[in-house]
């Protein structure tokens, strides 16, 4: 009896173990960030151009440009995906198109980051002769965090029951009007959650936006979709590893910046669900 | 008014799920304002054949059908549209199943669909059909509360309000009762026999008891076929074939 109680014990001391695995380097991550960066942090880091080589002066025109490169890529691939997934679980019959199809999504959520900027480079900038440009990189991103999307979508259409479909088909209405007020409502904090995870990875990637539209460093901000613009993770990468001289604070504060955004951003998204659910 | 002509004429009725056959041709009549009550064993293609009745089973993609079902002598698959159908013919399912809305959106549910807008008239169509289901002196000061809150057997009557919303001509009630309590059963059972005033009623049910006590005319199903049908009273005291009279007195089933 003791044995097996020594025993359970020990079993949950190496589950313990292994959660703290997974939340010590989160925590260690934050800390270290926070501690090293926090004393970089002020209006003027936040709201000025950099000056003197990147050496002195803000981050302004690269946290504007991660902004945008979120906004434009949401509103590119949350529709499209939103779509893709509605014509995937309720319209399409189980055939070798939907197989190819899905087969597509999960290969292509497997793709490293550095390919599609590959990808981006020769579709958008060169054989669509956007440039360099903002909308070249918000569209690669875009079409990075698709699978995100329709994947979580798809999860969250799926988790609809079937009967409510059948009610509403039996009250007369059309396939359309029972996605679109009986599914649809019923998703909508999923699909959040999609767009949530998808804003997160188009705000830290650097490997798609380095080719498409990651300037080093502007003068100005982005005036239109087809300026370059600097953003925070390509901004770091510089800072980081090109430009000697640079006080340890500017990355640390510019890694904060970054964590911040992506974490205000997911907040808002969670307020945003959270408040849509109780509305129910 | 098509008095002698049948409300519903099911011809050779032929149902199939991949090699499974549910119903082998059936035939047979819904008069207007009957309530046809529909009994036998499970798997004896029952629900199947209600079903066909409202296209619902064109929900199914692995179900196949063939034959002829006409009502008031319009082919329901090549002369009518399925939505317009379902407003004709309304359903009410086993288990009660509110959407997930308030107790006035759940019924106002399929007059918005067909179109209707207008505030006046929706909450007129609201309160006639909680009415008529038995429900609106339970609900009418909780209108807006959600649907889910209210008691199983209050749910069935929002879902039978919800159908007669639609102000159908046929009801298929899909044993409407077996998740309910005698009381609340009693109910459904009540609302059903005003119901037919108006209305043609098929009721599949695998309470005979029920069907003895609702039903003009009794049909009784045993493996995808019609045994027999005719007046309840008949079939349950004087049943033509053996085995209905076995089904009946509980032999199987």
């Amino acid at each position: 009896m003791r044995n097996e109680t020594l025993k359970e014990r020990l079993g949950f001391g190496v589950l313990l173990l292994a959660a703290l695995v997974v939340v010590v380097p989160v925590l260690a991550i934050v800390a270290l960030i926070v501690l090293k960066g926090w004393g970089a942090l002020s209006w003027k880091f936040l709201f000025t151009m950099p000056l003197d080589g990147m050496r002195a002066g803000g981050i302004f025109p690269a946290i504007i440009g991660t902004f945008y490169l979120v906004i434009v890529s949401i509103a590119f691939s949350l529709p499209v995906g939103v779509m893709a997934a509605i014509y995937l679980s309720e319209y399409a019959r189980d055939n070798a198109l939907t197989r190819t199809i899905n087969l597509a999504i999960i290969n292509l959520a497997g793709v490293s980051s550095v390919v599609y900027g590959l990808f981006g480079l020769s579709l958008f900038v060169v054989f669509l002769k956007f440039g360099v440009s903002i909308i070249a990189g918000a569209l690669t991103l875009g079409i990075m965090t698709l699978p995100v999307i329709i994947t979580t979508t798809r999860e969250a259409l799926r988790a609809v029951p079937h009967s409510y479909r059948e009610v509403s088909r039996s009250l007369g209405a059309s396939r359309w009007q029972t996605v679109r007020h009986t599914v649809l409502p019923r998703a909508l904090p999923g699909i959040l959650t999609g767009a949530i995870l998808s804003v997160g990875r188009v705000a830290g990637e650097t490997a798609p936006i380095l080719f498409t539209v990651a300037a080093f460093y502007l003068p100005k901000l982005p005036t239109s979709l087809s300026d370059q613009a600097m953003a925070l993770p390509y901004h770091l990468y510089v800072i980081t590893t090109q430009i000697p001289g640079i006080p340890e604070g500017f990355r640390y504060g510019t890694a904060l910046v970054l964590i911040s955004l992506v974490l205000v951003m997911n907040i808002a998204a969670s307020v945003l669900r959270s408040r849509y659910r109780k509305r129910r | 008014m098509t008095s002698g002509r049948p409300k519903i004429s099911v011809r050779d009725l032929v149902v199939t799920y991949g090699r499974t056959r549910a119903l082998n041709g059936l035939s047979v009549d819904v008069r207007a304002h009957e309530i046809l009550t529909v009994i036998g064993p499970a798997n004896s293609g029952k629900t199947s054949f209600l079903r066909c009745l409202n296209r619902m089973i064109d929900l199914d993609l692995q179900a196949r059908v063939k034959g002829s079902i006409t009502l008031d002598e319009i082919d329901i698959r090549r002369g009518i549209p399925a939505e317009d159908l379902r407003q004709r013919v309304g359903m009410i399912f086993a288990m009660p199943i509110p959407l997930p809305l308030s107790i006035r959106d759940n019924v106002a549910y399929g007059p918005r669909m067909s179109g209707l807008r207008d505030k006046a008239a929706l909450d007129r169509v609201v309160e006639d059909g909680l009415r008529a289901a038995y429900l609106w002196d339970e609900v009418k000061d909780r209108l807006g509360q959600p649907a889910l809150k209210l008691s199983g057997g209050q749910q069935q009557r929002l879902c039978i309000a919800r159908t007669l919303a639609l102000d159908p001509e046929v009801i298929l009630f899909d044993e409407p009762t077996s998740g309910l309590d005698p009381i609340s059963t009693a109910k459904v059972e009540e609302a059903m026999t005003e119901l037919r005033k108006t209305r043609t009623i098929v009721l599949v049910t695998n309470n005979t008891k029920q069907a003895a006590r609702v039903g003009v005319r009794t049909a009784f199903f045993l493996m995808g076929d019609m045994v027999e049908v005719g007046p309840t009273e008949e079939i349950f005291t004087a049943p033509r074939d053996q085995r209905t009279e076995d089904y009946i007195v509980g032999r199987f089933g």
